[in-house]
C-alpha cells in the first residue's frame, strides 16, 4: 500500500530525516515510536506532501507520489490527523464535518460520521474551539475520515488526552480500521496505546528508522530501554 | 434575530426568512428614495452604489477568504475605463457593463495568477495589489497625448474621459435610463451583488473559502486545491469591482485616473473596517455611513475636511474595533449579559481602588 524508499527531508537546510525505508502493507496498522524531536511528524508531513522530500521515492498504490502535491495525495485516499488535531476553530463541528466531505461529491458523510461518534450529535453547532481536546481530537479523527480515506496518518492522538477517552479513543480506532478497511501509520508516545493497536512498531531515532519490533516486545523492560530509555 | 440581520449569523448557514425581509426593506427603503428626496441628494448617492460594490469585493476577499487587497482599486478602475471606452465606440451599454465586469475579474486572473500560484506571502500579495494599482494609476495618467486612442476614443490621461455614457434600456438603446431610473437600477445591482455573495458563502465554494482563511494548509489537507479557490475569489472580487467601477463611472459622469489612485484605495479599506468587516452589509453601510459624512462635513465649513475626517474614523476604529455593523449586532447581546457587565464594571472599579489602598499602606509601612 505505501513504500518509502530513502525518504529524505528536512527544514530549510537543516535535513531531518534521512534514509527512511519501510513499508505498510494493506490493512496493516504500523505504529512508530520515538522520543521528542526524533522527526516523527517530519515524517508524517513528507509523506503528505506538507514537506518537499529532498530523497527517496514515495510510493501509494504502487504510484509514485514523491513530487505530488498534498491536495493530491489527500484526493488519492491518504488521510492525515496531524498532531494538535489542528480543527478549525472558528467553525461549527458540523461545518468541520462538511469540509472534510470533498472525496464523496455531494453525499453527506455526516449521517454515518455521527454513527461512529454519536458524543459529536450534541456538539454539531458549538465552533471548534468550544470543544475539549478529546472531542477535537474525535472531530479531526471524523472530519478525516469524512474523506474516506484508506491510508490514515495519526501523529500522537492521545496527546494531553485523559486516560478514559484514550480507552475510548483505541477502541474506536479498532472497530474503525476494521469496519472501514483502513491501513494506518500511527504515531505514538504512549507505549499501551500503541502496543494495543499496531501489528508491528518502527523505531524512529534522528530522523532514520532504526528497528522494528513486535508491539509484545514493548513489554520488554530491556528492549524499551535499549530504544527509547532516556 | 439583530444578529442575524447584520450578517452575523453564520456564513455558511442559509439566511433564515428575516433575512429575506431584512434584504426586502433594504430594497423598498432605496427604491422609494427617489419619491421624496431632492434630486441632487439623488444624484449624490447614485455615486455610493458603484462604491458600494468596490467595498463588498474587498469585504468579501478580506472577510471570508483572508485575502487582504489594496488594489481592488485596479479592477474597479480597469471596469470604469473598460465601460467607457467600449462603450462610445460601440454606442452600447448594456454589454459594456458586462465587459466591464469580465475585464476587472481577467484583470485579478492575471495578476492573481502569479501571485496566488506563486505562493507569495500574504503581506506581499497585499502590497503588489497596491503597487498594481498606482502603475495602472501612472500608466493612465500618461495618456494625454493624441496617439492614445482606443478606437475612436482619446485616453486623455490625467484629465479623464467625461462624456460616459449613461446607461441605456437593453432593448431600446436610443432610450438613456434617467436619473431615477439610474439610481433604481444602482440599487438593485448593489442588492444583488451582495444577496449574490451572501448565498455564495452557504455553497461549498464559499465555505471552501472560509476554510482557507481559517487555515490554509489544514483546507488542502482535505484535498482541496486551495489555490484555484483563492483565484476564484479574487477573480469574482475583481469582477465585482469591474461592476461598480462601471457604475461609478456612469454616475459621475467620469473616467478618471483618480478611481486607481492610493486615496481611493485608503477610502475603501476604511469602507471595510468601519463597516465591518466579516460581513457584507457592513462595507456598504460603512460606504454609506462616510461618504455621507464626508458630504455633510464639506457643507459644514470645516476647512481640513480630510484632517477631521482621519480623526473621526481612528477614534471609531478604535472605539468599535470590529466595526459599525459587528458592533450593533453584538449590542442585544450586551443587552443580555447587562448584569455580567455591570458586575464586570464592578469589579474592574474594586481593581482600580485596590492598589491606591495598597500603595498607601506600603508608604506607612515603610515609614514605620
Ligand atoms: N518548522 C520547523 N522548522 C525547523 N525545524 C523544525 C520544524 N519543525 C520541527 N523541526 C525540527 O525537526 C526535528 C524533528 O521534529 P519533529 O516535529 O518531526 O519531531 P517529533 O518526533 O514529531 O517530536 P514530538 O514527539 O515532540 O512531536 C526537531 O529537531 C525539530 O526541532
Ligand atoms: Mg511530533
Amino acid at each position: 500500500m505505501l513504500e518509502v524508499e530513502g525518504l529524505g527531508a528536512g527544514y530549510g537546510r537543516i535535513p531531518i530525516l534521512n534514509g527512511i525505508d519501510f513499508s505498510i502493507a494493506r490493512g496493516e496498522i504500523v505504529g512508530v515510536l520515538g522520543h521528542n524531536g526524533m522527526g516523527k511528524t517530519t515524517l508524517l508531513r513528507t509523506l503528505m506532501g506538507e514537506i518537499r522530500a529532498t530523497g527517496g521515492v514515495i510510493r501509494f498504490e504502487d504510484e509514485d507520489i514523491t513530487r505530488l502535491a498534498m491536495h493530491r495525495r489527500a484526493r488519492l485516499g491518504i488521510g492525515y490527523v496531524p498532531q494538535g488535531r489542528d480543527i478549525y476553530p472558528q467553525l461549527s463541528v458540523m461545518d468541520n464535518l462538511r469540509m472534510g466531505e470533498i472525496v464523496r461529491r455531494g453525499q453527506s458523510a455526516v449521517p454515518e460520521l455521527l454513527e461512529y461518534f454519536p458524543v459529536l450529535e450534541a456538539l454539531m453547532e458549538r465552533p471548534g474551539r468550544a470543544l475539549s481536546g478529546g472531542e477535537q481530537q474525535i472531530l479531526a479523527l471524523a472530519r478525516c475520515l469524512a474523506g474516506r480515506p484508506r491510508l490514515l496518518l495519526l501523529d500522537e492522538p492521545t496527546e494531553g488526552i485523559q486516560p478514559s477517552i484514550v480507552d475510548q479513543i483505541q477502541a474506536k480506532l479498532a472497530e474503525l480500521t476494521r469496519a472501514l478497511d483502513l491501513t494506518v501509520l500511527l504515531v505514538e508516545q504512549n507505549l499501551r496505546f500503541i502496543a494495543a493497536l499496531a501489528e508491528r512498531v518502527l523505531i524512529m531515532q534522528k530522523g532514520t528508522i532504526v528497528a522494528s519490533i513486535a508491539p509484545e516486545q514493548l513489554s520488554d523492560q530491556a528492549i524499551v530501554d535499549e530504544y527509547l530509555g532516556i | 434575530m439583530v444578529h442575524g440581520i447584520l450578517a452575523m449569523q453564520h456564513p455558511s448557514e442559509r439566511p433564515k426568512w428575516w433575512w429575506w425581509v431584512f434584504v426586502a426593506g433594504l430594497a423598498a427603503f432605496f427604491i422609494t428614495m427617489p419619491f421624496h428626496l431632492e434630486i441632487f441628494v439623488i444624484l449624490e448617492m447614485s455615486r455610493f452604489f458603484g462604491m458600494a460594490m468596490l467595498a463588498l469585493s474587498m469585504g468579501f476577499l478580506w472577510g471570508f477568504s483572508g485575502i487582504l487587497s489594496f488594489g481592488q482599486t485596479a479592477f474597479f478602475g480597469l471596469g470604469g475605463y473598460g465601460f467607457t471606452v467600449l462603450a462610445l465606440n460601440t454606442g452600447e451599454t448594456t454589454g459594456s457593463v458586462f465587459f466591464a465586469v469580465a475585464l476587472g475579474a481577467a484583470g485579478a486572473g492575471i495578476l492573481g495568477y502569479f501571485m496566488i500560484y506563486g505562493r507569495i506571502s500574504e503581506i506581499y500579495l497585499s502590497v503588489i495589489t497596491l503597487v498594481f494599482t498606482l502603475i495602472l494609476e501612472k500608466g493612465i495618467r500618461a495618456t494625454s497625448g493624441d496617439q492614445y486612442v482606443i478606437g475612436k476614443v482619446r485616453l486623455n490621461g490625467q484629465n479623464g474621459i467625461p462624456t460616459v455614457p449613461q446607461l441605456d434600456v437593453p432593448w431600446n438603446t436610443s432610450v438613456q435610463l434617467d436619473i431615477n431610473w439610474f439610481f433604481w437600477v444602482g440599487a438593485v445591482v448593489m442588492i444583488l451583488v451582495y444577496i449574490g455573495l451572501r448565498l455564495l458563502l452557504t455553497t461549498p465554494f464559499g465555505r471552501v473559502l472560509v476554510g482557507i482563511r481559517e487555515n490554509e494548509r489544514r483546507t488542502e489537507l482535505l484535498g482541496y486545491d486551495t489555490r484555484r479557490y483563492k483565484l476564484g475569489a479574487f477573480m469574482l472580487a475583481g469582477g465585482v469591482a469591474g461592476l461598480g467601477g462601471a457604475f461609478y463611472a456612469i454616475s459621475i459622469p467620469l473616467a478618471h485616473p483618480e478611481m486607481f489612485s492610493l486615496g481611493r484605495a485608503a477610502d475603501v479599506i476604511m469602507w471595510v473596517l468601519v463597516g465591518g468587516k466579516g460581513t457584507l452589509i457592513g462595507p456598504i453601510a460603512g460606504v454609506f455611513a462616510i461618504e455621507h459624512f464626508k458630504g455633510w462635513l464639506g457643507t459644514q465649513g470645516v476647512g481640513q475636511v480630510t484632517l477631521v475626517l482621519g480623526a473621526v474614523l481612528i477614534l471609531f476604529v478604535l472605539v468599535f474595533q470590529r466595526g459599525l455593523v459587528p458592533s450593533i449586532g453584538s449590542l442585544p447581546g450586551l443587552w443580555q449579559d447587562r448584569a455580567a457587565i455591570g458586575r464586570r464594571l464592578g469589579e474592574a472599579a474594586a481593581q482600580a481602588r485596590r492598589p491606591v489602598r495598597r500603595r498607601g499602606q506600603a508608604r506607612r509601612g515603610s515609614g514605620a
